[in-house]
């Protein structure tokens, strides 16, 4: 029997759901407000920066001092490279642990999540000297692999809860038919496991666009993405506050508006596989 | 061509040994059916004929070439599968003509076979669907379809019906039976319900805990059971099993009665008991008798409506030619 659901109770959990919404989205729009007003009514009281004129001076200054689409390019070189390098890393892995597990498969995944409770500080000595040996310091290459591998557990899990889905006799009937393991991937594994692909692909890039710490440590001019972009504008004196939040906004703005977009394929991706 | 050939077959997963060395014939054209309870290796023993599990030793002989280190794809056996697997990202036609695109056919060949194969099973109208639109029955046919087009050495089935209801069932019992009377191709079924076994099999063979219990045609089977196991397994209702002084009286540990071979009178008769419970299916009735002097339940089935009921007095009498013997290892006495 349906539950039945009142419209006093409705209502509460419209506002409420809106309440919660809003909190969350709130540092967002207001770096949006504060972007579009000079630096001088940036710093004044809530009321007055409302009420105060609306500007794109901001904009235009960030705009003149900094490379936003250097940056910009960087960003998704990083984020779309470090993902397709994960990818061809986790597929095989994620197929041969999800079809065909060994006892230990289980302990594998584990330990592989556990890398990501490590603290990056913590390893941020070794990598910084391995990458000054090897030149890679603000470098893309050298970036786009460091990346991957802080990404490649989830992209690993990910892609593994997606392909336990797919029923075994499936990818058997295949092999009955003739087909051999590639044929098996190309014709049937991976358009069974598209969607999943899909919003793998989707929240890496999102969480490799929005990485920051080893992002702003090993890079300088050359490989520097938006978070670095953003970090330019952050200094203890002087007013940039209009200015870091043009600059804040310009850099989120296009994974926003991906995640947007997204956002169906991307709760899926989150959530699959959690009810059955 | 599809005679395949099992020599002292042995798998085992780690230390469980599933199946103990077997040996089995299946000759070109036959209609094999693996019957047996569930886990008694039934399943595994086909997976293992199709290659899709490694045999731990012994060798596996298809149309008298070595088939045990050839991969499932290069054995040019086709396979039903219990859940159906069928391609859910592909239409009915692309489903079909899978195996055929995997073999290289060209287009003109592919598109004729198929088109074949949906004619015989009226799968014409739904070749552009998707599995997911069909109906259960539907999506075995085409099941059936994607294994028939490539004219395979045998046809592999597991357990294919058990997903359909009771109904749509008995009609796809007929045509895959139908379907063999036509290709005469080499079939290996599985299924754990004796009923399919007794009505689709040339031969069958028996399987308990890995072991073959008994090979033979379905009327052997059923008229000479070589043990206890068999002589329960095949039948329904079950084989009454009675141990005691009626069985020592005839020299044996046990003796089988089947539900049929046993006269039901209301006024003379060998044993004496009282009508437990009474089934009435119009066609037969099964009666369920508490006989004094008999530990056992002994269930009866008398053809036609008789008007017996629950707490009536009834006489039964087995005819003697067609009790069963059985020493105390279980093993028929002839």
């Amino acid at each position: 029997m349906a539950r039945m659901v009142s419209t006093r109770r409705k209502t509460i959990n419209t506002v409420l759901a809106w309440g919660v919404g809003l909190i969350i989205f709130f540092p967002i729009l207001w770096i949006t407000v504060l972007s579009f007003k000079s630096e001088g009514d940036a710093i004044r009281t809530p009321i007055e920066v409302l009420t105060a004129p609306w500007t794109l001076e901001s904009y235009a200054t960030v705009q003149e001092r900094s490379n936003y689409l250097k940056h910009f390019w960087n960003s998704v070189i990083l984020s779309v490279g470090s993902t397709f390098l994960g990818l061809l890393v986790a597929v095989p892995a994620a197929w041969s642990m999800a079809f065909v597990p060994s006892k230990r498969t289980k302990d594998i995944l584990m330990w592989m999540l556990s890398t990501k409770m490590l603290p990056a500080v913590g390893v941020l000595y070794p990598i910084y000297l391995l990458f000054i040996r090897m030149g890679l310091l603000d470098s893309r290459l050298g970036l786009t692999i460091v990346l991957m591998l802080i990404n490649l557990p989830i992209i690993v899990w990910m892609l593994y809860t997606y392909f336990r889905e797919i029923p075994g006799e499936i990818l058997e009937a295949a092999r009955m038919d003739g087909a051999g393991l590639r044929e098996e991937i190309l014709y049937v594994l991976t358009p069974m496991a598209v969607p999943g692909i899909a919003s793998t692909v989707l929240l890496n890039v999102i969480l490799a666009w929005n990485e920051a710490f080893w992002t702003l440590n090993l890079t300088a001019a050359t490989a520097a993405p938006l978070t670095a972009f953003i970090a330019s504008y952050s200094s203890p004196e002087g007013l940039f506050y209009a200015k870091l939040s043009a600059a804040s906004v310009m850099a989120i703005a296009p994974i926003l508006i991906l995640g947007w977009f997204s956002q169906k394929q991307l709760v899926r991706g989150l959530t699959f596989g959690a009810v059955k | 061509m599809g005679q395949i050939l099992l020599e002292k077959v042995v798998k085992r997963f780690g230390d469980v040994e599933v199946i103990p060395p077997l040996d089995l014939t299946i000759e070109d054209g036959e209609f094999v059916v693996f019957v047996g309870p569930s886990g008694c290796g039934k399943s595994t023993l086909l997976r293992l004929i199709a290659g899709l599990e490694d045999v731990t030793s012994g060798r596996i002989v298809i149309d008298g070439k070595d088939a045990t280190n050839i991969p499932p794809a290069k054995r040019s056996l086709a396979m039903v599968f219990q859940s159906y697997a069928l391609y859910p990202h592909m239409s009915v036609r692309k489903n079909i003509a899978f195996p055929l695109r995997m073999a290289g056919f060209d287009k003109a060949e592919i598109d004729r076979r198929v088109a074949a194969a949906a004619d015989v099973l009226n799968l014409t109208p739904y070749l552009d669907r998707r599995p997911g639109q069909l109906s259960g029955g539907q999506r075995q046919r085409v099941a059936i379809g994607r294994a028939i087009v490539r004219e395979p050495a045998a046809f592999l089935f597991d357990e294919p019906l058990s997903n359909l209801d009771a109904a749509l069932r008995v009609g796809m019992r007929l045509e895959i039976s139908e379907l063999h009377n036509r290709l005469k191709t080499t079939m290996i079924y599985v299924t754990h319900d004796q009923v399919e076994a007794m009505t689709m099999a040339d031969k069958i063979v028996v399987l308990h805990a890995g072991r073959i219990e008994q090979v033979g045609s379905p009327l052997e089977l059923y008229s000479r059971p070589r043990n206890l196991f068999v002589a329960g397994f095949i039948g329904s209702p079950n084989m009454n099993f009675i141990t005691g002084p009626e069985a020592d009286k005839l020299n044996a540990a046990t003796i089988g009665v089947r539900p049929e071979h046993i006269q039901v009178s209301t006024t003379e008769g060998r044993w004496k008991g009282t009508v437990g419970v009474a089934e009435h299916l119009g066609s037969d009735t099964f009666l369920h008798v508490h006989a004094t002097g008999l530990a056992e339940t002994i269930t009866v089935r008398a053809s036609g409506e008789v008007g017996l009921r629950h707490g009536d007095t009834v006489w039964l009498t087995p005819e003697d030619d067609k009790i069963h013997r059985f020493d105390s290892n279980g093993l028929r006495i002839e």
